[in-house]
């Protein structure tokens, strides 16, 4: 805050004071107007320059590296950080999106733009891919640009690396006080009912959805009034084929499962190459809870018949899309 | 009449920090400053000093017979080192607030009592929720400070149901930074380098030392608020970002070898197994309870509390003059070289052929 010498006085993207030395033009090496600075080439706006579109992308590139290096970016309360995500993590998964899995959306207006809601997704591929292409989905391809807070696993935040990604992504833990917590704040929530036993069930039970834990997720969306989203995503059962699972090693490396696929471990790093499959997300029409208020949670039929609502609904947009599929990999 | 307030652990800096305003508000009529160390300065002028341990019975008379309407308990120590040793720790910050309690429970005249507690009480694991509310069960941290601080709670609390007349406030403080602030986690972003448990990024929460001071004043003689209080700035810092925030580069170490590097830097720094857990996963509470109930809105956020701490007492390797430098120059190269992939077979020069 204190400091010696002039400071920039341009605003930084959090809206507050560069704090900055000023260079030539009154503004520091940051901020200075492109083009203005001493020496520079040519004007990086020029229409039809290669060099141009280039360069713009290096100087977003330097800008974010200064900010990460200087500590110059927020996260919220769970650990979300948009900075990153938008230049890092979203980057590195859109050409999975695009041009891997080729991914198809439809019903993205079912999603609201604004205010709480809860998507509920099947869950399936031994990785968890499915669920980050339905929050890439939300965010590149809904109007709104919409961040989707998964709810994840307690294995996600034990393991090294993958623990503040899953934070940093806008993930957090799958507990009611944190899925209500993110609801109450309007937030987009995301939560995959089968969990392990969807990731990790045989290739021969694709398309078959397991139980849906014992319905939590209703009571949550209950408590707080936010709408179910059902979304049902298809071909994530056919990236990893698990024709096996080694229960043994599992339990040995304190994991859910071990798959065995086609490729994998036989081709070693390989085999962790996913299966290029062509993908369908549907987002089916709004169940709403709001009318049925908070005490609604006390009556175990109302959570039962909702979960199966929600089940249902996921399972038959499943089999309608899949009818209509022409191939697994078309 | 004015008030008449005992504070405990009134050397350390937090505890002469509030006996100095304390003594110069109209209020009060009398401070009564605990403490068996001595101040590095003098208290001001009309405080009284009383040098005794908390289990002396020296205090149980002034407790009991000087009219003490409110006693400020902020003598339960975080530091084995300081105090001399986990066992004399304990022994101090446990039963001295025991017999403290015992003596406020037969003082007729006292109306309020404040204890000064820990957001470690929540413990720092990886199956956590992501904020905590004063309410959420949690796990007991096994060892060191915060189970000391969950005791020294559950004395308080017991103490709370024996004397209904009592106001009773714990203040759960977030780690406290700031220009003055000498505690295992300021020493730590003190050091070289900052040593971390590799693949992990745990949030943080920062309580400057201005909001410390001005809570527990408005806790001591603002109007009563009975209960438990988060206290922190708002937002969250990255342990990653507070790094770069401080200028220091970060060593990760693997997770197996944490604890014996944790022993070697242990000697110089107080590097309990809680702190390493808590530089793992960290911890995060809501401080909604205490904006309303309590009134109590930090002036600092998380991040530009830090920020100050970081400003005022550590020497940044990294500067902001030095990336905007790099940044600069790596951008002036790359538009020389734009310039020359735009014209093809420009000389070298760039900008003659203009």
């Amino acid at each position: 805050m204190t400091g010696a010498g002039e400071r920039c006085q341009s605003l930084t993207k959090k809206g507050e004071r560069c704090r900055n030395p000023v260079g030539p033009g009154g503004r520091c090496a940051r901020h200075r107007q492109p083009g203005t600075t001493p020496g520079a080439g040519p004007d990086p706006g020029a229409q039809g320059d290669p060099g141009a579109a280039l360069l713009g992308w290096a100087e977003e590139a330097l800008e974010f590296l200064g900010r990460r290096l200087l500590g110059e970016y927020q996260v919220d309360e769970f650990g979300h950080d948009p900075d990153l995500v938008e230049h890092v993590l979203a980057p590195l998964l859109r050409p999975l999106y695009r041009h891997w899995w080729r991914v198809e959306t439809r019903g993205l207006e079912h999603v609201p733009a604004k205010g709480p809601a809860l998507v509920v997704g099947n869950h399936a591929g031994t990785l968890p891919f499915d669920a980050l292409m339905v929050a890439l989905a939300l965010l590149d391809d809904h109007p709104a640009h919409r961040s989707l807070r998964m709810l994840a696993a307690d294995l996600a935040f034990n393991l090294p690396v993958v623990a503040p990604l899953a934070r940093k992504s806008g993930n957090t833990l799958a507990c009611a006080e944190d899925a209500r917590r993110l609801l109450e704040a309007g937030e987009l929530v995301g939560v995959w009912p089968e969990g392990y036993k969807g990731l990790g069930k045989p290739y021969r039970e694709r398309y078959r959805l397991q139980r849906f834990g014992r319905g939590g997720f209703v009571e949550i969306a209950l408590r707080t009034g936010a709408p179910i989203v059902p979304v049902a995503v298809l071909g994530s059962e056919e990236i990893y084929p698990m024709v096996a699972n080694l229960r043994r090693l599992a339990r040995l490396l304190g994991l859910p499962y071990f798959p065995v696929t086609p490729t994998f471990p036989l081709l070693g790093p390989l085999g962790a190459i996913p299966l290029p499959s062509k993908w369908l997300i549907e987002f089916c029409p709004r169940i709403e809870t709001a009318h049925l208020g908070p005490e609604a949670v006390l009556d175990p039929m109302v959570l039962f018949d909702l979960t199966d609502q929600v089940r249902d609904t996921i399972q038959q947009t499943l089999h309608a899309n899949l009818v209509a599929r022409r191939g697994v990999f078309t | 009449m004015g008030r008449r307030i005992l504070v405990t652990g009134a050397a350390r800096s937090t505890g002469r920090r509030l006996v100095a305003a304390l003594a110069t508000d109209p209020e009060v009529d009398a401070v009564v400053a605990v403490d068996d160390l001595g101040p590095d300065e003098p208290f001001p002028p009309g405080v009284e000093q009383l040098r005794v341990d908390l289990r002396s019975p020296a205090l149980v008379r002034t407790v009991q017979s000087t009219g003490i309407d409110t006693c400020v308990h902020l003598g339960v120590a975080a530091e084995p080192r300081a105090a001399g040793g986990r066992a004399t720790m304990k022994e101090r910050n446990v039963l001295g607030t025991m017999q403290l309690l015992a003596a406020a429970y037969h003082a007729p005249d006292l109306r309020r009592l404040v204890l000064k507690s820990t957001t470690a009480v929540y413990g720092a694991a990886a199956g956590d929720p992501a904020v905590w509310t004063e309410a959420m069960g949690h796990e007991t941290p096994s060892h060191g400070f915060g189970k000391d601080a969950i005791e020294v709670e559950d004395y308080v609390r017991s103490f709370d149901r024996r004397r209904p007349d009592v106001a009773v406030t714990v203040l759960r403080l977030a780690n406290q930074v700031g220009p003055t602030v000498d505690n295992p986690l300021t020493r730590y972003f003190e050091l070289p380098v900052c040593p971390t448990v590799f693949g992990f990024d745990p949030r943080l929460q920062f309580l400057h030392e201005d909001d410390t001071a001005e809570v527990l004043l408005r806790a001591a003689i603002g109007p009563a608020a009975r209960g438990t209080f988060n206290v922190a700035g708002d937002g969250v810092v990255l342990l990653s970002q507070a790094i770069r925030i401080a200028g220091k580069p970060p060593l990760p170490i693997p997770e197996p070898l944490v604890n014996r590097v944790a022993e070697l830097v242990g000697r110089t720094v107080d590097f309990s197994p809680e702190q390493v857990r808590f530089l793992q996963y960290g911890r995060v509470a809501d401080t909604a309870a205490a904006r309303k109930q309590l009134g109590f809105s930090p002036a600092w956020t998380s991040l530009d509390a830090f920020e100050d701490f970081a400003t005022t007492r550590l020497r940044r390797l990294v500067t902001e003059e030095w990336v905007a430098r790099l940044e600069q120059e790596a951008l002036a190269g790359l538009r020389r070289a734009a310039g020359w992939l735009s014209r093809g077979d420009a000389p070298m020069g760039g900008d003659g052929s203009r």
